[in-house]
């Protein structure tokens, strides 16, 4: 044993300091959901909304003030939106932070007044500092997993925000969801929620959670958790990496505040 | 024809003697799969069979009349491949020896089977129902019931263990809760950007899929990737084998409970993955390959060297305390012995099956992408226990960090990146790729306007997890973690 003692001696802490302002959050390089620029986009053209695998982009009716509707919350990241595009409108961008408690911030919107937060805070108080998690995956492509699995690596040490996963629903503070919900797992996922004491918090997590993403709707799959449970953060993703998912559980505690508006990332 | 296989028609009444044929050469199937056509009233069933290494992949296509002679007996890997194809398109084999649904749960109520073009586009009715089960009784036998809901950040799936004691009598997995019909969603796509579909069957095994499908595609057009495109196909999905058997190697340290090995197993894991985004800009490798090519170009410079050559060694310091550990020896020793008569029959594939005896590596054997230039040593284990599943993992690691350091400096830029793709009116293609975790297909047909028809997906887990309870029946409870971790098992690849 003396072997692994020495190592870890050794080699230190590695974890990293992120979201304090000095730290590094791990995704150097990492794509995230498309940036829209309404300004450089042509009216005549559908490159993006023909590609598009999961209709998170859509022709917008004749009335509106783009060509275009984007919900990033049906967005899996793919950038063929951003490669087809020929007026640079559609643009790839580091904006993987999608985690809000409103589901329509998830919409592109010229405007960006939102009442995010206040809906969540008269729910949440009680869950300021510490926080258990039971997860369960209703159909997930295991992406997900890996990225949530990787939460408890010492990079991220999820434990050191007073985070922890449990297994018992009975323990849980929050049921995080991943996948869009496929037909056999639909019931045990309301069972898993009925098994939690109140009060409780839900979280969609990925991009199949939040709207079904390529494989919601199919002939043994459900939209994701809309309708099925009620939700208090939505996190699109595909998947959503780790620090997307702390920054999330942060929103979700108030330890950190909402950036998502109107389908933009504020900086 | 199914190219680049050789295709012949059979007669359902040659079937069983084309496959005992096969298997008296040295040969052994690969898959089954069905397919119907819009507006033809039956369904064909396709059968890959490899002959031997280096020899070409041959599909045996028979037409449904009514019913079809079931090839399990001989070829007990067909098995759920039938069950699969008569839950989803209806065909029915004759003397199946396990003639039960598999990939709907007995409580999925359809009108129409679900990949019947005539099938309406709405979700099936279901109720929960139990699977059947083995009668197993005596006294002081308990059943446990695990899942699908389990311990810690797991996918879903259920497991029934017959026990007494410590020592498991009869072990049932129950799969594919998390079936999402992902094959009918190719149906009516544009071939081309379908890659982002495969790319998410198996998020672990985002690159294997997109490749086997973009293979696929590639030999139902008749087109092939420019040199440095399958130079770049060749790096990247190493750099998927290296980050999944660093995920592979902590999970076992976690198994056998050893703390610091497994935080270290899982932080190279995740250096690993930030190595990935800065090179690809996605942690999964996504978002790379496209039918004909890749969708851009990559550039692994100095410092992504740098950034491999460190992690090569860590790995190789980290496999060394691994190795040094005797608490950790012990508990691999012996443990899950499966034994290569039954590898072979049941389907075992990947490092699952190098481990059990048996020689085969499709990148060696049938080269696709860029192999066929590729040095690589495919290592072969005898014992076909926990600790040669292990060692078989270790030693393609240290082969994958090989392979991609060598490959760096003849990335020629001389190539395009991608050859032109349309699909082909009736065209129909076989790709596959040697996941991390085995052999993995896709089959695609097109229908008559060039647009996907049916796509089959063949991933190694659903192989796996079919030989995997052979090892778990009469070993004990706590051996079951360790052995299944061994295994390296995923389920949405299996489900899909």
């Amino acid at each position: 044993m003396a072997t692994w003692t020495w190592l870890g001696l050794r080699l230190g802490s590695a974890t990293t300091r992120w979201p304090r302002p000095d730290g590094d959050d791990g995704q150097s390089g990492l794509l995230g959901m498309p940036r829209f620029h309404p300004q450089h986009c042509k009216s005549a053209c559908r490159e993006c909304v023909d590609v598009c695998p999961t209709a998170a982009i859509t022709q917008a009716p004749s009335d509106s003030d783009t060509n275009i509707l984007i919900d990033y919350g049906r967005c899996v990241v793919c950038q063929l939106c951003t490669e087809v595009c020929p007026s640079g409108a559609l643009s790839p961008s580091e904006d993987w932070a999608f985690g809000t408690p409103e589901r329509t911030d998830l919409q592109w919107r010229k405007a960006t007044d939102s009442a995010a937060g206040q809906r969540l805070k008269a729910r949440i108080a009680m869950f300021r500092r510490s926080l258990h998690i039971r997860h369960v995956d209703a159909g997930s492509c295991n992406g997900c997993e890996s990225e949530l699995q990787a939460l408890n690596n010492p990079f991220y040490n999820l434990h050191r925000l007073g985070i922890f996963f449990t297994p018992s629903p009975r323990f849980a503070d929050l049921l995080l969801v991943t996948g869009p919900v496929t037909a056999p797992m639909r019931e045990p996922l309301l069972n898993t929620y009925q098994a939690m004491p109140e009060p409780r918090l839900v979280m969609a997590t990925g991009t199949c959670a939040v709207s079904g993403g390529i494989s919601g709707d199919g002939y043994n799959t459900g939209r994701g958790l809309d309708g099925v449970l009620p939700v208090n953060l939505y996190l699109p993703g595909c998947p959503p990496n780790p620090a997307a998912v702390i920054e999330g559980l942060l929103v979700l505690l108030e330890r950190m505040p909402a950036r998502v508006k109107g389908g933009r990332l504020e900086r | 024809m199914i190219a680049p296989a050789e295709t012949q028609s059979l007669d359902e009444a040659a079937l069983g003697t084309a496959c005992a044929d096969l298997l008296a050469n040295g040969g052994r199937m690969q898959m089954a799969w069905g397919y119907k056509p819009s507006g033809e009233g039956r369904v064909d069933v396709c059968y890959l069979a490899a002959p031997g290494p280096k020899r070409p992949f041959v599909v045996w296509r028979v037409r449904d009349e009514g019913s079809i002679p079931s090839l399990a007996q001989q070829s007990p890997l067909l098995g759920w491949y039938e069950r699969e194809i008569t839950d989803l398109l209806g065909v029915q084999f004759r003397d199946h020896p396990e003639p039960l649904p598999l990939v709907l749960h007995r409580g999925a109520r359809a009108t129409c089977p679900p990949l019947d073009p005539e099938f309406p586009g709405r979700a099936m009715d279901f109720e929960h129902v139990l699977p059947d089960l083995p009668a197993v009784s005596g006294a002081d036998v308990q059943l446990l019931p695990f899942g699908p809901v389990r311990a810690d950040v797991v996918e879903s799936a259920r497991f029934f263990f017959f026990y007494v004691g410590e020592h498991i009598l009869h072990y049932q997995p129950q799969l594919f809760f998390k079936h999402r019909g992902l094959e009918k969603r190719f149906e009516g796509r544009d071939p081309i950007h379908a890659v982002v579909l495969a790319e998410r069957v198996s998020g672990v095994g985002s690159v294997a899929h997109a490749l086997g499908y973009c293979e696929a595609v590639e030999a139902a057009c008749g087109v092939e990737a420019p040199q440095r495109a399958r130079r770049l196909r060749v790096l990247v999905a190493e750099l998927e084998r290296v980050y999944n058997h660093l995920h592979y190697l902590g999970h076992l340290a976690d198994t056998t409970t050893l703390k610091v090995g497994q935080a270290q197993g899982r932080l190279l894991e995740e250096q690993a993955k930030q190595i990935n985004a800065r090179l690809t800009g996605s942690r999964l490798l996504r978002g790379v390959f496209i039918p004909g090519g890749v969708r851009r170009d990559l550039d692994p410079d100095r410092e992504f060297i740098r950034w491999v050559g460190a992690l090569q060694r860590d790995t190789d310091r980290y496999v060394h305390a691994l190795e040094r550990t005797t608490s950790f020896r012990d508990r691999l020793h012996d443990a899950g012995v499966l034994d290569r008569q039954t590898a072979f029959d049941q389907g075992a594939t990947g490092p699952v099956e190098r481990a059990s005896g048996l020689d085969r590596d499709l990148r060696r054997d049938h080269p696709y992408a860029g192999y066929a230039d590729t040095e690589l040593q495919v290592p072969v284990q005898q014992a076909g226990d926990a600790y040669a599943r292990f060692r078989v993992r270790v030693a393609e690691l240290n082969a994958s960090f090989e392979v991609i350091l060598r490959l760096l400096p003849g990335l020629s830029r001389a190539s395009g990146l991608r050859a032109a793709v349309t699909g082909r009116p009736g065209g129909e293609g076989l790709g596959w790729a040697e996941s991390p975790r085995g052999a993995l297909y896709y089959a695609v047909h097109f229908d008559g306007q060039g647009r996907l028809a049916r796509v089959k997906i063949k991933s190694p887990s659903f192989s796996n997890w079919r030989v995997f309870p052979y090892t778990v029946h009469e070993s004990n409870m706590m051996d079951y973690a360790i052995n299944e971790a061994s295994f390296g098992l995923t389920i949405a690849g299996c489900d899909r």
